[in-house]
């Protein structure tokens, strides 16, 4: 009798050839996890949810380069990815520092009511 | 190898069911966790897909500094839950073209990525330094980055600062 484990290596070497295996998934999971972050931009009213909806589409970009990254096997992907994490530390110290700047002025955080630039 | 499998789509369901839970909450609080949720569980993903430096990088630097920067900020400023929806309708607009959109891109991505080449080979973090620093390829791009950060710092600190009252 076959151990459960030889028997499921043979399925995924099976699934390995023909899907590409994790590599499909995990772009598939970074697609769909991008488009919810940019509905949540237009969902959610308050600044910082909006935000956080900013992270979660740059999250899933990170995954689209690291699975992309063990597809060509090269290491170029993971190293955008470290960029990506300095720029989104940088983009949320700013972000962060408005926001707390906003609050103190405007004693809000609606998105709805920030429209000093509306035409 | 069950064990990766197992825990590769674990992860995935995970992420995704979280990275819902981030847009679907009215409460910032509980938005900023499930994104740590997010966060840690792509970083499983990550390690599966043979980026353990990144994986490791994503619970430092994301799942640790980035949210608690946000969680305190949250707490700081005591955000209340959310009332209403955004002002013309634009909510329901951008759920409704967000399915579509949904469908149209996973489905596409599944496509294409079914003829990707599958060149996998063992990564290691001193890879990672290597790729940045032996070529000039990224050398003078991670120089730019210390400068992004240290303007960044400058910039937060001055627009966070509280104003000084000269009559304004």
């Amino acid at each position: 009798m076959p151990s459960l484990d030889t028997l499921y290596s043979a399925t995924l070497s099976g699934f390995e050839t023909a899907h590409g295996g994790f590599v499909q998934v995990a772009l598939a999971v970074s697609a769909f996890l991008f488009v919810v972050g940019a509905v949540g931009v237009f969902v959610r009213r308050n600044v910082i949810t909006v935000m956080m909806c900013v992270e979660l589409m740059l999250n899933a970009v990170n995954l689209a380069f690291v699975a992309f990254s063990r597809a060509h096997g090269t290491i170029d992907g993971q190293i955008l990815v470290f960029f990506v994490f300095t720029v989104a530390a940088a983009e949320a110290a700013v972000g962060l520092a408005i926001v707390i700047a906003l609050q103190r002025n405007r004693e809000d955080l609606d998105v709805d009511s920030f429209n000093l630039m509306k035409g | 190898m069950i064990l990766d499998v197992i825990l590769f789509y674990g992860a995935a369901i995970v992420a995704l069911a979280s990275g819902l839970f981030v847009v679907s909450q009215r409460s910032p609080i509980n938005s900023a966790f499930s994104l740590i949720v997010t966060m840690c569980s792509l970083a499983v993903m990550f390690a599966m897909l043979g980026s353990a430096f990144i994986a490791v990088l994503q619970v430092v630097v994301y799942a640790g500094a980035i949210m608690v920067l946000f969680l305190f900020v949250i707490m700081l400023l005591n955000a209340k839950q959310e009332e209403g929806e955004r002002a013309g309708g634009i909510g329901r607009a951008a759920i409704a073209l967000g399915i579509i959109l949904a469908i149209q891109s996973v489905v596409v991505v599944w496509k294409g990525a079914a003829n990707l080449p599958a060149n996998y080979r063992e990564t290691t973090s001193a890879d990672v330094a290597r790729g940045l620093f032996a070529s000039p390829r990224f050398l003078y791009a991670f120089e730019a980055t210390s400068i992004l950060i240290l303007s960044a710092m400058v910039g937060a600190i001055v627009v966070a600062r509280k104003e000084k009252d000269t009559g304004k």
